[in-house]
């Protein structure tokens, strides 16, 4: 029987999982991919939580909402990350670095 | 009194004139694109004329509640923000005007479009009491904040800046929400109130959890005021960034980061405390302590990282880092003294912050620079210039009679009142001191510094203006303080969970 639990630590490895892309990879659509995966966590959180727990839908709502600006998010990360192609001719986040100290 | 969404109508005013004005902005900049000038910025002035109005009279009706059934807070404290932010944006709409990086170039309406839409996000947060509309409102201010900080269009560090802003504030912000399903999950609902009442009566061993969750929360909040560990953006950004949107970072969206951080705390992880005016914890974790030991971080690391920069911007950034570590002094106090300390000095830092980057926007109007040795006798060639940033810079000290000696007074007297933070007003005085260090270096190369060119440079008028219009409250504030600082004392009537 799938419980709560499961839903909890299938959420914390997809956490983690972006924690690490996130730290791991240089290139930037790599590490915004990461933080999609830390965002379907906490959608994954929310949904459980509001299906196990409570007996509202505002966990399934506020997923949802999570989904909608993750989208938003996204339009103006690729933006920025063409224009820093455009400029630097790299998408590596270590290489595109003027700015120091 | 909780008002239903229809019944809320009627106290959103400021933030629907802010919406009309953002569409009729970017619908005359359609209309008009061809057409030269700066009348985008006047429409921007005029649409915050409105809802100052509003705001005020929302403010002095005094009424209190939740609005959208429990989505935003209908209170002083987020009147008193409301009007803090107006004028943030109204002075970056004015420096905007004056600053070479932003005041040429196409799409100006969409930029003003932009600071508007940044204000409305700033507005909801200030109010927000629900996690879903935190977390909505920390976006709305974030995405767009991306964007102004990429706005100059191939320009190397500015999509740099944009680059590294929206990476870091993607990852925080995704961490804070992962924080939050925790939260939701522990108290079963995802408005403030609920979450204090449903923690109020957890059982310990849910102690962890929560801790674990405030940790996460903290990384979106953190990020949002810059402080240590989630400051690594700052400086970059900070420097990247067109520098009108950079001084509106250092000001506005810092100070709807710490409203939405005390109506955060002060609201789920607080109750009523032992006395009038005092809060308590609503669990044994010690988040006070945890934010305690974040203050002396924040602002140790950025005094000490500030006394090598060269840059001014960066240099700044730094000394924005080690302000927010500060004012986060007045937090941990759980007390209202406390918060009137804290409030006094978002709005003496507005002043003299947006103050000091004008004159770096005016300098490098001149000079094409930002570099601190070429203020090398800026105290010849430019007087008024040197004198309003020394006046400046010694606010941001906290050197007397400046409004920032006031606001200093208020934050140690509030931390002196409570024993367990001796050591954290010890850490504040002596980072006081190493921040003269830095900041005397700039007025040192301003007037002791010989310069070999020696030509006087021409300053126009309106830039000597709005220099005076800031340079008069940060010097009147530190002498007659006491209608802000009843300004202020009005304004902390908030919604609290218990009271």
């Amino acid at each position: 029987m799938v419980g709560l639990n499961h839903f909890l630590v299938l959420s914390a490895i997809l956490f983690s999982l972006g924690v690490y892309v996130v730290v791991s990879r240089r290139n930037a659509v790599a590490i915004l991919m990461g933080v999609e995966l830390i965002l379907n966590s906490a959608s994954i959180n929310f949904v459980a939580f509001s299906h196990y727990t409570t007996s509202s839908m505002g966990g399934q709502m506020f997923a949802i909402f999570v989904i909608v600006l993750a989208a938003a998010e996204s339009v103006v990360a690729l933006a920025i990350v063409l224009s820093i192609y455009q400029q630097f001719r790299t998408i590596d986040a270590d290489e595109a670095s003027t700015l120091r100290e | 009194m909780i008002l239903d969404n229809i019944a809320s109508l009627k106290y959103f005013y400021p933030e629907a004139s802010l919406i009309g004005t953002v569409i009729v902005l970017i619908v005359l900049d359609l209309a008009f694109k061809g057409r030269r000038g700066k009348w985008q910025a006047w429409v921007a002035l005029a649409g915050l004329a409105p809802a100052l109005v509003f705001s005020i009279d929302l403010y002095a009706g005094g009424e209190s509640g939740s609005l959208f059934t429990g989505m935003l807070a209908l209170d002083s404290f987020a009147g008193f923000f409301r009007i803090l932010f107006i004028g943030a944006s109204a002075l970056t709409v004015l420096i905007s005007v004056i600053s070479s990086d932003t005041s040429r170039g196409e799409n100006q309406g969409e930029y003003y479009a932009f600071l508007l839409m940044i204000t409305l996000g700033m507005f909801l947060l200030a109010s927000s009491m629900d996690l879903l509309m935190i977390y909505l409102s920390l976006e709305l201010v974030s995405i767009t904040s991306y964007v102004l900080a990429g706005f100059l269009k191939g320009v190397r560090r500015s999509s740099e800046a944009a680059l590294k802003y929206v990476i870091y504030g993607g990852v925080s912000s995704g961490i804070m929400i992962y924080g939050m399903s925790l939260l939701y999950g522990l108290a079963g609902s995802t408005n403030l109130m609920e979450i204090y009442k449903a923690l109020s009566t957890a059982s310990p061993s849910t102690e962890f959890a929560l801790f674990v969750s405030i940790l996460f929360v903290l990384a979106g909040f953190g990020y949002k005021i810059a402080t240590v560990p989630f400051h690594m953006w700052t400086p970059d950004v900070y420097e990247g960034a067109p520098t009108p949107v950079t001084a509106f970072l250092s000001v506005g969206p810092k100070a709807a980061g710490f409203a939405v951080l005390i109506r955060f705390f002060y609201m789920a992880m607080a109750g009523p405390g032992p006395a009038e005016g005092l809060w308590a914890p609503v669990s044994d974790i010690g988040w006070p302590l945890l934010l305690g030991l974040l203050s002396a971080g924040t602002m140790t690391a950025g005094n000490l990282i500030a006394i090598n920069q060269n840059n001014i911007k960066r240099l700044l950034a730094y000394s924005s880092i080690a302000h927010a570590g500060y004012i986060l002094m007045g937090f941990v106090l759980l007390s209202a003294e406390g918060l009137k300390a804290m409030l006094f000095y978002l709005v003496v830092y507005l002043i003299m912050n947006i103050g000091a980057f004008l004159v770096v926007i005016i300098v490098a109007n001149q000079l094409n620079s930002e570099e601190i040795e070429d203020y090398a006798g800026l105290g010849w060639r430019a007087p008024f210039l040197a004198v309003a940033m020394t006046v400046f810079l010694f606010s941001l000290t906290g050197i007397p009679p400046t409004a920032g000696f006031i606001g200093k007074f208020y934050l140690f007297a509030a931390i002196f009142s409570k024993d367990e933070f001796y050591w954290l007003a010890i850490v504040g005085i002596l980072n006081s001191v190493v921040s003269l260090y830095y900041y005397a270096r700039i007025i040192k190369a301003m007037f002791l510094v010989e310069s070999s060119e020696q030509p006087r440079l021409k300053i126009p008028p309106l830039h000597t203006t709005l220099l005076s219009v800031l340079v008069v409250p940060t010097i009147l504030f530190g002498i007659y303080w006491a209608p802000l600082a009843e300004f202020v004392a009005r304004s902390l009537e908030f919604l609290a969970s218990g009271f």
